[in-house]
């Protein structure tokens, strides 16, 4: 049990009035000291809801059903909601895909990230600005000073989403957990975001969970990555090795269909169909009905997770 | 060179953003003036688009490339400048006047979920088009036409008469290009029709419109900022900064050697799927408000290469041996590049 | 139509319905009212618009269940000697009739004027707004009396007791329209810059056509939660304004007309005749408002994900 994050058979129900739903099923993935792990899958795929149950944010109806989530040697999915507090915003912080989820547009960036330090530390107002300042600083935004003084209206989207970054590190936590932190920026903000991110976490030695569905910023940043599609993993390993020599008919599909894999003007590679909702979800394996690789096990039998030679682990019956 | 489809020569699109008389009046030097806030979205913009090619507008939000989409299709009036379709200025024409290009002319918009009216059934938003263009048309005609473009753009013919809510959003963009497409039209304005859409899904709707390209003959003003999907489906490739147009050039030329100092941070900074080590051409600042712009070149404050001649003289657009069209004192000057 | 029967089953909307007791409840009992109203003249014992039935001897009988009271009049009889059920009934009526329409006018005036001023925007919207605001600082009361002379003048005070109910109708409209302007114009705005709209220009449908066909509809869910809450408010407005006089004449009383008859015989005694179309007054309103409410819950787009 040596690693910082432990997440063990984590299953998340949804209860709706038609029934309960599983969004997240039997889930496994763990992150080490310093790691970064991306977390991919198009949209409905479970991707949030995961990086939510870490830190037991899961909005209602939702709840964690079963498994559990170990936090260097503590099992944090048992707390209750006065001791994860503690953890949540203080040792696990978590950066949003809207920084104005986040920010609040009445006070000033001194004020909140002031507030958010005098909430999990026992320090003067004194002490806390100078924090504030030097976490503003780390995040490369120019004249720190001024920013103290500013409203969150006043500032860029890149800017804001350095604030919020520098508002998570505030409390230097040893796990940053950022949902598409990216996805409404542009491409050359997404670019310094990112080169940031990856900095912070090697200087700090902090590890990254960075929940996407672009798999091109994954392949940049992170070391490991884990694959969701309709509630569970179905690959998970080496980023490069994954991306490279993806196993998982899903993963290939998805790699395939981004453009730039190919030469221009040719014809797509293209998954046909959709990803089930997760009220409907067909037997057997998930992606059967979109696989080209189908047998007939696939619509009975749910795939058991493999390892391959490469350390990866596969969740389908064709490996 | 054919003669261009559609061109567009030095459009100005300025918003006013000051609200009611009130708000205009401002305490300045001792006296009261009126005074307006304009938000300048695009600048002398000139663009020519050849039939049959697919040419795109890339830049980053705020860039005023939508804004040029709408521009184009009549959907808002430019304060300066001409469009052109096949010749004929139509930015000026009366509502009446402009009814034989709208047919030409279709759009494609961003958000699947917008784009079609909440209650109005598949069917309705198909027939709407053709019963406003073509009353002679009889309703089983009207009828074998939306069946025929349903199953073009891959939608089950048995749904027509369901909501959009019933539909996922790639299906829903399936239903907004088959209305774009029933009236025939011969460009096709796409307004980011995939960057709200799933990458598995994405790559079914740009096989889709690239086929409809092909098997129609259309010609595409494709609107976006994901330059991967760009550099895909274009023939050719307009960059623009700030309301203004830096470059356009072939798309193999652009991604092979990209001159202007914005073009190349913009395609450094894109991801690649199996790239691990990054090299970004990092932009200083951050991109000044389309309200107060600066003088010069628009790009001069962020770019490295920027000289004194940059600050005070706007480029002028130049068009270089293989055909590509640049805004850069740098590159005209032959200036080294960083 | 049977599926879209089944999709109606399935709803949220239903489903929320089925769950809200007090929706529930409130939908049971304006149903019943609605019902009394319509089917007036066959369930009241007595036609208490008819001179020939009142006995001015039977003026003031407490209810039945009082020691004076007598078994014809369960409730009690005015100080004209009108039984009280029945005059409650047809005052009912009167109130109802008058909210309707007078809502139906709001809403007519309202949506012309919030759309064009929504949609078309700029100089349109600022003047037709404005009008708005003018409207809205007039007090209804000021427009009543006004109103009121100008109809007496015109028609003559021998005709009132006729007109009265067209009256009241154009009153309340004209009072409260600019509510309904203000909410379409809101939702209008909203609906306006929606990519759809843009399709529809796009194709080249002229303004008319796009407002009424596109946009309207997509407006009209706000219009359904302000609409209940506006019937409640022309009740009570009618009821204010005949409690002043202003209203409905004594003879062919509305709720409000009835509440200030037997308020000047409150201090002598006889409270039945001021309570009971009090009571109703309120009852209807409570039902109408709870209704709203829920309304209002059930088709706020944010909580109707579920």
């Amino acid at each position: 049990m040596s690693h910082l994050l432990d997440i063990h058979n984590l299953e998340v129900k949804f209860a709706l009035r038609t029934g309960d739903i599983i969004a997240i099923d039997n889930v496994n993935l763990t992150l080490d000291k310093g790691e970064k792990l991306g977390l991919v899958g198009e949209s409905g795929a479970g991707k949030s809801v995961t990086g939510f149950s870490i830190i037991n944010l899961i909005s209602k109806p939702g709840f964690i059903s079963k498994g559990k989530i170990t936090f260097d040697g503590d099992e944090i999915s048992s707390y209750s909601d006065e001791e994860m507090r503690k953890i949540r915003g203080n040792k696990i912080s978590m950066i949003f895909q809207d920084p104005m989820m986040t920010l609040n547009p009445v006070f000033t960036i001194g004020t909140q990230m002031i507030e958010t330090l005098l909430a999990h530390k026992n320090i003067s107002k004194a002490e806390a600005t100078t924090i504030a300042l030097d976490k503003l600083k780390k995040v490369q935004i120019p004249s720190p000073e001024t920013r103290l003084d500013q409203y969150p209206h006043e500032l860029s989207g890149g800017m804001r989403q350095r604030i919020i970054i520098a508002i998570a590190l505030l409390t230097d936590p040893q796990i940053i957990i950022a949902d598409e932190p990216t996805t409404a920026l542009d491409v050359t903000i997404q670019a310094e975001i990112m080169d940031l991110l990856q900095e912070l976490c090697k200087t700090d030695n902090m590890s990254l969970i960075l929940i996407t569905h672009d798999l091109a910023v994954v392949s940049q940043v992170t070391e490991k990555i884990a694959v969701m599609y309709a509630g569970k993993i179905i690959e998970y390993g080496l980023t490069n090795e994954v991306l490279i020599n993806p196993q998982h008919p899903y993963t290939k599909g998805l790699i395939n269909s981004i453009p730039g894999t190919i030469e221009p003007g040719g014809k797509l590679y293209q998954i046909p169909g959709m990803m089930p909702t997760l009220s409907k979800i067909p037997s057997g394996c998930a992606f059967n009905p979109r696989c080209t690789e189908k047998k007939e096990i696939c619509e009975t039998a749910i795939p058991e997770p493999k390892i391959t030679d490469a350390g990866t682990m596969v969740a389908c019956h064709m490996i | 060179m054919s003669t261009p489809i559609l061109t567009i020569d030095n459009i100005v699109k300025h918003f006013d953003i000051t609200g009611g008389f009130l708000d205009q009046i401002k305490f300045k030097h001792g006296k009261f003036q009126l005074e307006k806030t304009t938000v300048k979205a695009v600048n002398n913009v000139s663009l020519s688009i050849n039939k049959g090619e697919t040419l795109s507008v890339v830049g980053e939000s705020g860039c005023g490339k939508s804004t040029l989409a709408r521009v184009v299709m009549g959907l808002y009036p430019p304060n300066s400048g001409q469009i052109l379709y096949d010749g004929k200025r139509i930015d000026h024409l009366s509502h009446k006047e402009m009814l034989p290009f709208r047919k030409k002319m279709q759009m494609i918009f961003q958000d699947p979920y917008a784009s079609l009216n909440p209650r109005k059934t598949v069917q309705r938003t198909l027939e709407e088009p053709l019963r406003f263009h073509h009353p002679e048309m009889s309703s089983k005609e009207i009828n074998n036409k939306i069946l025929e473009i349903m199953e073009q753009v891959g939608v089950d013919t048995a749904w027509t008469k369901r909501f959009p809510h019933e539909f996922s959003g790639g299906q829903r963009q399936r239903i907004s290009i088959a209305r774009g497409l029933i009236l025939d039209p011969e460009l096709v304005v796409a307004d980011e029709p995939v960057s709200a859409l799933d990458v598995s899904i994405q790559a079914q709707i740009l096989n889709l419109l690239m086929e409809a390209g092909q098997k129609r003959g259309l010609t595409y003003l494709f609107i976006t900022h994901d330059l991967s999907v760009v550099q895909h489906i274009s023939t050719r490739v307009a960059v623009m900064y700030l309301g203004t147009l830096c470059e356009v050039a072939d798309s193999k030329i652009l991604f092979e050697n990209p001159r202007h100092p914005y073009t190349r941070a913009l395609l450094s900074a894109i991801p690649k799927v199996g790239e691990t080590s990054a090299k970004h051409i990092k932009l200083k600042g951050e991109v000044p408000t389309p309200i107060n712009l600066p003088p010069g070149c628009v790009f001069h404050d962020r770019c490295v290469n920027a000289n004194e001649r940059c600050r005070t003289d706007v480029p002028v657009f130049t068009t270089l041996e293989d055909g590509t069209q640049i805004a850069c004192h740098a590159v005209e000057e032959n200036r080294e590049i960083a | 139509m049977k599926s879209s029967l089944t999709k109606f089953k399935e709803s949220y909307f239903l489903y929320s319905f089925k769950n809200d007791k007090v929706a529930m409840a409130s939908f049971i009992a304006l149903v019943i009212f609605i019902m009394i109203a319509i089917t007036a003249p066959w369930i009241a014992p007595m036609d208490p618009y008819d001179a020939n039935n009142i006995d001015i001897m039977n003026s003031e009988i407490p209810p039945s269940w009082n020691e004076e009271g007598e078994k014809d009049f369960p409730l009690g009889t005015d100080n004209m000697g009108r039984d009280m059920l029945s005059t409650m009934i047809y005052g009912l009526r009167t109130s109802i009739m008058i909210g309707l329409g007078a809502v139906t006018l709001q809403a007519m005036i309202g949506i012309l004027v919030g759309l064009s001023a929504g949609y078309l925007g700029g100089k349109t919207d600022a003047i037709l707004m404005r009008l708005a605001d003018i409207q809205f600082s007039f007090p209804c009361l000021l427009l009543a009396i006004l109103i009121g002379a100008i109809f007496q003048i015109v028609f003559g005070i021998g005709r009132y007791e006729e007109l009265a109910v067209p009256l009241l109708i154009l009153i309340i409209g004209f009072a409260e329209w600019p509510m309904y302007a203000r909410t379409i114009r809101a939702s209008v705005i909203r609906e306006r810059d929606k990519e759809y709209v843009e399709a529809a220009k796009v194709i080249g449908l002229s303004k008319p056509v796009i407002m009424i066909r596109h946009v309207l509809p997509n407006s009209l869910t706000s219009l359904m939660v302000i609409s209940t809450i506006q019937v409640a408010n022309a009740v009570m407005s009618e009821a204010a304004l005949s409690f002043l006089g202003l209203g409905m004449p004594v003879t062919t009383p509305s709720l409000g007309s009835l509440i200030r008859s037997g308020f000047d015989y409150i201090f002598s005694g006889s409270w039945w005749i001021t309570v009971f179309p009090g009571i109703l007054l309120i009852l209807f309103v409570l039902a109408i408002n709870l209704l709203g409410d829920w309304l209002r819950d059930v088709l706020n787009p944010k909580l109707y994900k579920g």
